[in-house]
C-alpha cells in the first residue's frame, strides 16, 4: 500500500498539529470538578475533565500532577483551555505552563467568589474560546505531525498472535516517515524485560529501561500480598487463555514491531529527542496509561484488545482493534478495526497493518472513534503515593 | 484445510487454538508462524479459542516456551494434546 504523506489536522501556535479541536475545562483539583462541569454544561462544545486529586500532594507526586495537568492543556488536540482551581497559586502555575504553547488559556479560582460566581465568569470566557475555536479549519499536515501512542488491554492470546503484531507492523511502516511513537506498561513487560532492554537504540536507553523496570518491579514485590494472580494477568486475560505475566508480556511486546526505542520517559514527560519510538514508565491500567501519554503530547492512540477493553480518553482519540472474532461479534460497537481474519489466515500481517494505517488516518482526519461516539472520556491521574 | 492451532515459534512446546473450540480426539491442523510450516496434533481435551494445547509431553518443572521464550513452569504434568493453563502452569516471576 502507498502510505499517504499527509493528514488533515489543526495547526497550533507552537507548530504542533492536532487531530481534534477541543476546548477543555480543566479542574486543578477534585473540589473544582463541580464548577468545571457546570461551565461545560453551560457552554456547548466544551468538555470538562473531572478527576479525583490535586489537594495536599507533594514531592514527585505533586510534580507528576502538574506535569499531567499542564501537558493535557498543551496537547495539540486542545484548542483552548479554561483552568479552574480552588486556590489562585496552583491555578496560575498550570495556566502559565499551558500559555507557553501560545494557545488561549485562562484561569479562575473559586476562593472568595464561590462556585456560582466562578461558573459565570469562566462560562463567559469559555463561550468566547469555543466560538473562536469553532472557526479553526483542518489543514494539510505532514504525516510526521502524528504522535502515536499505543497500549493494549483486556488482552488474550489473540492479542499476541495478531492484534499487537498489527500495531507493530504499523510502527515498522510509519517510523521511517518521521512520526513519534510511544509504548508504556512497565509492569506488563515483566518476563520480557531482558528482551525489551535489547531494543534500546543506545546503551543509555537500554540501561534507563532496565533501571525503570527494576524499580517498578521492586515496588510491586514490596506491596504485593500474594502472587498478583488476579491482577496480572487479570481474570479477563485468563478467560482469554493467557496463563502467566511472562506470556502476557511477550504478547504485549509485539506492539513495537522491529522498532528500537530512543529514550525512556517519565510518566507524562514530553519527548524531546525528535522522531522515533519512546518507552514511557506507566501503569498498565488502561485509562491511567492513555492519560499519561496524552499529557506527553501524543495526538492519536492505538489500542489493541482481545476480550474487549472499552476505554477512551477525552482529548486523545483511542482507536480499538481486535483479532478475536468473538469480541467482534459480541461487542462490535467498540471495535474500529477488525483484524480477526489473521487467525483464519484470510489476511496476513502486512494487510492488517495497512488496514490499521487506513483506520488511523481516517480518525486523524476527523472520523469519530467508537469510544468517542459512545462517550468514553476516561481521564485518570496517576498517583505515586498518599497525600500529606 | 483450515488452521485450528497457531504456533508462534518452532521452539515452542505449546500452540494456540484459533477456532471457536477444538473437541477431544480432534485431528488438528497447526501452522507455525516463524517458518510458515505445518504440523498436526490430536487433542485430548476440549480447548476454547485462545487457549493453549501441549505439543509434547511435559513434566513438572519443565519450562513452557511460547514466542520462543520462557513463559512459565509446569506445576502438574501435562500430556501432549492436553489443555495448558493456570491449573498446570505458573509464572516464574512474582
Amino acid at each position: 500500500m502507498k502510505i499517504p504523506k499527509s493528514f488533515l489536522g489543526y495547526k497550533r501556535e507552537n507548530g504542533r498539529a492536532g487531530t481534534r479541536n477541543h476546548v477543555i475545562i480543566l479542574p486543578v483539583d477534585d473540589i473544582s470538578n463541580a464548577c468545571a462541569e457546570a461551565v461545560a454544561n453551560n457552554i456547548k462544545g466544551t468538555i470538562a475533565l473531572p478527576h479525583s486529586y490535586g489537594r495536599l500532594q507533594f514531592g514527585a507526586d505533586l510534580e507528576l500532577h502538574f506535569r499531567t495537568m499542564i501537558g493535557t492543556g498543551c496537547n495539540p488536540n486542545v484548542a483552548a483551555v479554561i483552568v479552574i482551581g480552588i486556590e489562585p497559586k496552583w491555578t496560575k502555575k498550570i495556566v502559565d505552563g499551558i500559555a507557553k504553547t501560545g494557545k488561549p488559556v485562562e484561569g479562575f479560582h473559586i476562593e472568595r467568589t464561590g462556585d456560582i460566581g466562578t461558573t459565570m465568569k469562566a462560562s463567559k470566557k469559555a463561550q468566547e474560546f469555543v466560538m473562536w475555536a469553532s472557526e479553526k479549519q483542518r489543514e494539510e499536515c505532514p504525516l510526521s505531525d502524528l504522535w502515536i501512542s499505543v497500549k493494549c488491554g483486556e488482552s488474550d492470546t489473540t492479542s499476541g498472535l495478531a492484534a499487537n503484531p498489527t500495531v507493530g507492523n504499523l510502527m515498522d511502516k510509519l517510523e521511517p516517515l518521521g512520526v513519534h511513537l510511544c509504548f508504556g506498561e512497565t509492569s506488563e513487560l515483566t518476563g520480557a524485560e531482558q528482551v525489551c532492554a535489547t531494543r534500546g537504540a543506545t546503551k543509555e536507553a537500554s540501561e534507563k529501561f532496565m533501571k525503570t523496570w527494576s524499580s517498578y518491579n521492586d515496588f510491586i514485590l514490596k506491596e504485593a500480598t500474594n502472587d498478583l494472580s488476579e491482577s496480572q494477568p487479570t481474570a479477563g486475560n485468563i478467560a482469554g487463555g493467557l496463563t502467566t505475566i511472562e506470556e502476557k508480556a511477550f504478547g504485549n511486546f509485539q506492539k513495537i514491531g522491529n522498532c528500537k526505542f530512543i529514550d525512556v520517559l517519565e510518566p507524562a514527560e514530553e519527548p524531546t529527542k525528535g522522531k522515533g519510538l519512546y518507552f514511557m514508565d506507566t501503569s498498565s491500567a488502561a485509562a491511567e496509561c492513555v492519560t499519561l501519554q496524552a499529557a506527553a503530547g501524543f495526538n492519536i492512540h492505538l489500542f489493541p484488545t482481545g476480550q474487549g477493553n472499552i476505554v477512551g480518553n477525552p482529548i486523545e482519540p483511542v482507536v480499538k482493534l481486535t483479532a478475536n472474532p468473538l469480541t467482534v461479534k459480541g461487542m462490535g460497537e467498540h471495535i474500529d478495526c477488525d483484524v480477526s481474519k489473521i487467525l483464519s489466515r484470510e489476511m496476513n500481517l502486512s494487510e492488517a497493518g495497512d488496514e490499521l494505517i487506513k483506520t488511523t488516518l481516517r480518525v486523524a482526519n476527523g472520523r469519530l472513534t467508537c469510544a468517542e461516539a459512545l462517550g468514553h472520556r476516561e481521564f485518570v491521574m496517576t498517583k505515586l503515593y498518599r497525600s500529606a | 484445510m483450515a488452521t485450528d492451532i497457531i504456533i508462534h515459534d518452532k521452539k515452542d512446546n505449546v500452540g494456540v487454538v484459533v477456532t471457536e473450540k477444538i473437541t477431544p480426539k480432534q485431528d488438528c491442523a497447526c501452522w507455525i508462524m516463524e517458518d510458515d510450516s505445518s504440523t498436526n496434533i490430536q487433542s485430548i481435551d476440549e480447548i476454547p479459542l485462545g487457549h493453549k494445547i501441549a505439543m509434547v509431553d511435559l513434566k513438572e518443572g519443565d519450562t513452557i516456551l511460547k514466542y520462543g521464550h520462557d513463559i512459565g513452569k509446569v506445576v502438574k504434568s501435562i500430556k501432549k494434546g492436553e489443555h495448558v493453563h493456570v491449573h498446570n502452569v505458573k509464572t516464574k516471576k512474582w
